[in-house]
């Protein structure tokens, strides 16, 4: 028994995690994914429907306006964050003094919450006694800041906390990355007569792929399961303007009790993210190989 | 070659020096803008929430408070005592305790086992099995909350601090994991071998050779881990409600509750209540708290 316990020490060792995982996140994603294809309602059933469900979530319009409102948000949070987060680094990176308490300020929303962030922005954006009231007080009479109610705009809002909240995080990976340049390479373009405008956009920028791509897939992935931050700004709305998948999701479970049509909407975001996620795991893992 | 470099490097340096001042100033204009934009949320939370309903009324976003006003902080941690629907975070917030203090050691450890074995104790295929519990970081979580709310239904644990505490520790693995795994990668191997020559077991080679250099992985694992659970508002609104929410949880209702008058400055004391702690520790351990993000940074 000692023996045995011995020999097979490090696999007890890895039991708990390897069988926590596959139970919790494996066999509960196949259960998912069983349920999708069952004509499930309040409870799960088990005998097996077809592709019903995935039509049916196709033919939805709500959860055409969450896909819809998806990419608008994908695109935007991605193109400000990966912008401002690329400025902030370059200009910290030239010598800043007080450098690090920028980079603190710039950094903080990073601990916070969605909860917190939507909470605090919900009462910037109001539309009575926020922005806009600040503006009419300062005498712009016409000025009108109402994005928040407005279903056209209030996507935007989700955007602005978002990046308010997110940009700093690009800002830490690129710095990270420009830091890690050597810095002869710098040094040496500059004595070519390279100016520093060309020396970031020439030499520094190309070779920060690995970052890009970083903040590519941290940033879709954040913004596919983006739910707290919409819970707290605006529930979805006005109306359902602001619905996005995750909150079709648990919508479509917890309140309306469909389980087999919310299993279809949590898969189709499970592809969306394996199909970010799965070339980024085997690029990371070539260029750990090739290390 | 170098000292070369370094002294034409030189020369250049001196003849851009006055283009280099208005590259300067611009550059700290535009800094500062930035850290005005990024002060502003919590500037107005903070004086929002130190003035009383009247101020804020007849002032803007950026007026300062007439004096220091703890009311709706006192409002927003024990509540008025009186009327229905009277939330308030305190007790909600010691949930949050109870449920992020043994998920985080519980999370730690197993993962740090698991990081000990995947380098130190190399077996075929343990490549895949890293890989199989990395991808674990990455699957967004509406993939397995149905399963999850019957799981824990049928455990009897649902709407508990114990089930949070299940939920936060399992999915807290593949993170934990991958910093651990990622740390002692870095350590040498030869160190372990020679001890294992030497007879030292699987438990004391891990006690006597690496757990005393584990202390910056370890600050950043619990950095991590406090944080996202901390902050964690899907599993805690899914799995739980009422007596036993956490704060993020609590939070939201109150912010959301229509019940009374809105209530704005008592709002805001509320967010900062739910948002200190976390606030305190990326003060006081800004580095690791970086480190964390960085490296293993995935978790939405």
């Amino acid at each position: 028994m000692l023996k045995w316990l011995e020999k097979n020490l490090t696999k007890i060792v890895m039991a708990p995690a390897v069988g926590l995982i596959g139970w919790f996140v494996y066999g509960f994603v196949l259960w998912t994914l069983y349920i999708s294809f069952t004509n499930s309602k309040i409870l799960p059933k088990y005998e097996l429907w077809g592709v019903g469900q995935y039509v049916k979530l196709w033919g939805s319009r709500k959860w055409l306006i969450a896909v819809d409102n998806l990419l608008i948000f994908t695109a935007l949070f991605l193109i400000f964050c990966v912008v401002i987060g690329i400025i902030l680094a370059i200009f910290l990176d030239q010598k800043i003094r007080a450098e690090g308490v920028l980079r603190t300020i710039y950094l903080y929303p990073m601990a916070l919450s969605f909860i917190v962030t939507g909470t605090a922005w919900k009462w910037i954006l109001n539309p009575t006694l926020g922005i806009q009231k600040m503006f009419i007080d300062w005498g712009f009479e016409n000025f009108t800041f109402d994005w928040l109610v407005n279903r056209e705009m209030a996507i935007y809002t989700i955007v602005i906390a978002g990046v308010w909240q997110s940009a700093g995080f690009v800002m830490a990976l690129f710095l990270a990355g420009l830091r890690s340049v050597e810095d002869e390479i710098v040094k040496a373009a500059k004595i070519d007569g390279a100016n520093l405008f060309t020396v970031y956009w020439k030499i520094l920028l190309p070779m920060m792929r690995p970052v890009f791509f970083t903040s590519f897939v941290i940033l879709v992935h954040i913004s596919i399961k983006s739910y707290d931050l919409i819970v707290a700004l605006t529930q979805g709305g006005p109306g359902i303007s602001t619905t996005m998948p995750a909150l079709y999701m648990t919508q479509t479970a917890f309140h309306k009790s469909q389980v087999g049509l919310s299993a279809a909407s949590a898969m189709m975001m499970f592809m969306a993210v394996a199909a970010v996620i799965i070339p980024y795991l085997y690029s990371e893992l070539r260029r750990e190989n090739a290390r | 070659m170098q000292d070369k470099i370094h002294s034409s490097y030189k020369q250049l340096e001196q003849k851009s020096k006055y283009t280099n001042m208005f590259l300067r100033w611009f550059l700290y204009f535009v800094l500062v803008i930035f850290a005005l934009y990024f002060i502003f949320p919590l500037y107005v939370m903070v004086v929002t929430s130190l003035k009383t309903m009247e101020e804020i009324r007849q002032g803007t976003l950026l007026t300062w408070p007439s004096g220091l006003n703890f009311d709706s902080w006192l409002v927003a941690w024990g509540g008025r005592g009186y009327g229905a629907g009277d939330t308030f975070l305190k007790p909600y917030f010691w949930n949050s305790i109870k449920m992020v203090v043994p998920a985080v050691f519980f999370s730690t450890f197993i993962g740090a086992m698991a990081g000990y074995v995947l380098t130190k104790w190399r077996f075929k295929g343990d490549k895949w099995v890293f890989l199989f519990l990395l991808f674990g970081c990455f699957i967004p979580y509406q993939a397995i909350l149905l399963p999850m709310a019957r799981t824990l239904g049928v455990l009897g644990i649902s709407n508990s601090v114990i089930g949070l505490v299940l939920v936060h520790t399992v999915y807290g693995i593949p993170f934990t994991t991958l910093f651990f795994r990622n740390f002692y990668v870095s350590i040498p191997s030869e160190l372990v071998k020679a001890a294992r020559i030497d007879g030292a077991g699987f438990f004391k080679i891990f006690f006597k050779i690496l757990l005393p250099v584990s202390t910056p992985i370890i600050v950043v694992t619990i950095i991590w881990q406090f944080t996202q659970i901390w902050n964690d508002f899907l599993f805690g609104s899914t799995f739980s409600f009422g007596e036993a929410a956490p704060i993020q949880v609590a939070l939201n209702n109150m912010v959301l509750s229509s019940t009374s008058v809105k209530e704005y400055n008592v709002d805001m004391a509320s967010a900062i209540i739910a948002g200190i702690p976390t606030l305190i520790v990326y003060v006081l351990a800004g580095k690791y708290f970086i480190r964390g993000l960085t490296s293993g940074a995935v978790k939405g």
